[in-house]
C-alpha cells in the first residue's frame, strides 16, 4: 500500500508541476502591458484622474478664477501653496479689494493629495497630466501659477450654491469626474 | 550533409605544406583552444541575454530593450562593465585558493564544452570513454564552489559551498546513471560514436519509455548541478546573500558566472548529443522525402536548435517553481530519482535484451 501511494505521488507531483508550468507558459505568450516611456511619449493616454501637476486655467484673455481667499493655501497639509494678494481698487465698486498677486506652488513639497484643488470654492485649479518634472536645482521646482498679468474672470463667479433636492445636497460644480466629497454635503 | 571535417582537413594540409609535423599540430592546438574560448565567451554572451530576455516575458515584462535593438548588446555592456571593476582583497582570506577557486569552476566548464559534438565533424575532443570524460571533468567546478566558500573566510559563502558540495555530489549519481542507460542502450561511451547511432532514430524514441525516464531525469539533474532554479541553495539569494561567490567581484565573479550559464548549456547539449541525435536530423522511418528535406538543414542549426530547446526548458523550469528546501532537495535526489534511475536502468537492460 505504501508503496503504491508512493508511486500516486510521484505522478501527482509531476502533475501539479506541470500546472504551474502551463501557468507561466500563459504568461509567457501573453502580450506585454509594460509601457516604452521615452518611445510613446505623447501617444499614450494617461487616465484623467491622474495627478501630476497643480495649473491654474486660463481663459483667452488671462483671466483665472481664483480670489485668492486662501483655503487652498490653508487646507493644504504641506505648506506647498503660498497664496500671496495685494489690495487693489475695485473698477466697478471703486472700493480697495483683495486680488491675486502670487501663486506659489511648490513641487517639491507636494504629495498630490488634491485637497486643494477639492477644497476650492471657486475650481479655480487643477491637476494636469503633465509628469516631466525633472529640474537641476530645487529652486525650480517652485512655480508660479498664475501667469503674469493675469487677473480675476470679470464676472463674479457665482457663489457656490447649494441646491437641495430629494434630500441630497449637492456642492458647488465640482471637477469632472469625481466624486462628491463628503464633507462638502452632509456637514450643513 | 556538409561536413566540417572538410574545412578542418583543408586547414591541417595548409599548415603541414607551410611548416614541420611538429609545429602544425602545435598551431592546430592554439586555434583549437582560441576557437573554443571564443565560442564559449560568445556563448555565454547569447546565453545570458536569452535568460533575460526570457525571464521577463516569463514575468510578463520585455526585459533588456534599451542597448541595441531588443537589447541585443545588454550584454556585452555588461561584459565592458565586469572587465572595468574592481578585483576587491578580501581581509584574511586565503588569498591563493580565492584566486585560484573561479579557475577550477571555469575550467571544468570549458573543458566539458569542447568535448561537445557540435556539428557533423566539428568536435574538439573525442575519447572513447567520452561520457566518462564529460561526467568527469564537469564535477571539477565542485572543487572550485568547495573552495570558493572555503576560502574566502564568510559564513555565507561557507553554507552556500557546503550545501553545493552536498547537492552536486548527490545530483551527480542520477545524472550519470540516467546517462549511463544510453550507454547501454548505445553500447559505446564514445560520443561521435552515439551521435552516430542516432542516424536514423534518435534515442529517445529507440529507447522507448525508459530513454523518456532517463532523459526528464537527467533534465533535473542537469539542473540541480547547475545550481539553477528551483534547486539554486548554494546562492539562495535571500538567505545566503549569494553564497559561495558572495565575495568575489569583478572578472572572478564573472567566471562563476559564465560557468553558471555555460554549465547550462553544457547540459543541455549533453542531453541533445545522448538523448536527441546530437547534430542529425529527425529522420522518420519510411518518409524519404521528408528525410531528405530534413538532410539539408545544416548539422549546427539541429543540434543548436534542440539544444536551445533544452536551455528553454530549463529556463522555464526555473521561472515557474519556488527554491526546494535543502532536506527536501537531498530527499528528492535519494528517496526519488536515484532508485527510479536504477530501476530505470534495469528497464532499458530489459530494452536493449528484447
Ligand atoms: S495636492 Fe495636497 S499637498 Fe499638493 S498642493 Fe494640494 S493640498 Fe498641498
Ligand atoms: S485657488 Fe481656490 S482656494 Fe486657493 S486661493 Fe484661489 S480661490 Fe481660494
Amino acid at each position: 500500500m505504501k508503496f503504491f501511494r508512493y508511486i500516486k505521488n510521484i505522478f501527482l507531483g509531476i502533475w501539479h508541476l506541470l500546472q504551474g508550468m502551463y501557468i507561466t507558459m500563459l504568461n509567457f505568450v501573453r502580450p506585454k502591458l509594460t509601457e516604452q516611456y521615452p518611445e510613446n511619449r505623447g501617444k499614450h493616454v494617461y487616465f484623467e484622474r491622474f495627478r501630476a501637476l497643480l495649473t491654474m486655467p486660463h481663459d483667452e484673455n488671462n483671466h483665472h478664477k481664483c480670489t485668492a481667499c486662501g483655503i487652498c493655501m490653508n487646507g493644504c497639509p504641506n505648506g506647498t501653496i503660498t497664496v500671496i494678494s495685494k489690495m487693489e481698487n475695485d473698477p466697478v465698486t471703486g472700493k480697495p479689494k483683495r486680488v491675486l498677486d502670487k501663486y506659489l506652488y511648490d513641487l517639491g513639497g507636494c504629495t498630490f493629495c488634491e485637497l486643494c484643488v477639492r477644497n476650492c470654492p471657486f475650481n479655480a485649479i487643477v491637476f494636469t497630466n503633465q509628469f516631466e518634472h525633472s529640474v537641476f536645482t530645487k529652486e525650480r521646482l517652485v512655480k508660479q501659477l498664475n501667469r503674469p498679468g493675469s487677473s480675476l474672470a470679470p464676472k463674479p463667479v457665482q457663489k457656490p450654491e447649494v441646491k437641495v433636492s430629494n434630500g441630497n445636497v449637492e456642492g458647488p460644480a465640482l471637477h469632472k469626474g469625481q466624486p462628491v466629497p463628503p464633507e462638502k454635503t452632509q456637514t450643513i | 550533409m556538409w561536413s566540417f571535417s572538410e574545412l578542418t582537413e583543408w586547414i591541417d594540409a595548409t599548415l603541414r605544406s607551410l611548416m614541420g609535423d611538429g609545429w602544425a599540430l602545435f598551431v592546430e592546438f592554439v586555434l583549437i583552444g582560441v576557437a573554443v574560448l571564443v565560442a564559449y565567451a560568445v556563448l555565454a554572451l547569447i546565453l545570458i541575454w536569452v535568460e533575460r530576455k526570457v525571464c521577463g516575458f516569463f514575468q510578463c515584462r520585455l526585459g533588456p530593450n534599451r542597448v541595441g535593438k531588443w537589447g541585443i548588446f545588454q550584454s556585452v555592456a555588461d561584459m565592458i562593465k565586469i572587465l572595468l571593476k574592481e578585483l576587491i582583497r578580501i581581509n584574511r582570506s586565503d588569498k591563493v585558493l580565492f584566486r585560484m577557486a573561479s579557475f577550477f569552476v571555469i575550467i571544468g566548464s570549458i573543458c566539458t564544452f569542447a568535448a561537445i559534438p557540435f556539428a557533423k565533424g566539428l568536435q574538439a575532443i573525442d575519447f572513447n570513454v567520452g561520457v566518462f570524460y564529460v561526467l568527469a571533468v564537469s564535477s571539477l567546478g565542485v572543487v572550485g564552489i568547495l573552495l570558493a566558500g572555503w576560502s574566502s573566510n564568510s559564513k555565507y559563502s561557507m553554507i552556500g559551498a557546503m550545501r553545493s558540495g552536498a547537492q552536486l555530489i548527490s545530483y551527480e549519481i542520477s545524472s550519470g546513471l540516467s546517462l549511463m542507460a544510453i550507454v547501454v542502450l548505445s553500447g559505446s561511451m564514445q560520443l561521435s560514436e552515439i551521435v552516430a547511432q542516432q542516424a536514423d532514430t534518435w534515442f529517445i524514441f529507440k529507447g522507448h519509455i525508459p530513454a523518456f525516464i532517463a532523459f526528464v531525469i537527467y533534465l533535473i539533474a542537469g539542473h540541480a548541478e547547475t545550481n539553477r532554479g528551483p534547486f539554486d541553495m548554494p546562492e539562495a539569494e535571500s538567505e545566503l546573500t549569494s553564497g559561495y561567490h558572495t565575495e568575489y567581484s569583478g572578472i572572478q565573479f564573472g567566471f562563476f558566472y559564465l560557468a553558471e550559464y555555460l554549465n547550462m548549456f553544457i547540459i543541455a547539449a549533453v542531453a541533445t548529443t545522448m538523448f536527441l541525435g546530437g547534430w542529425q536530423p529527425l529522420h522518420i522511418a519510411g518518409w524519404d522525402g521528408f528525410n531528405a528535406v530534413m538532410d539539408y538543414i545544416p548539422s549546427f542549426v539541429w543540434f543548436f536548435g534542440k539544444t536551445f530547446f533544452c536551455v528553454f526548458l530549463a529556463l522555464w523550469v526555473r521561472w515557474t517553481f519556488p527554491r526546494l528546501r535543502i532536506d527536501q532537495l537531498l530527499n528528492l535526489e535519494w528517496k526519488v530519482l536515484m532508485p527510479i534511475c536504477l530501476v530505470n536502468l534495469i528497464l532499458m537492460a530489459i530494452v536493449v535484451i528484447l
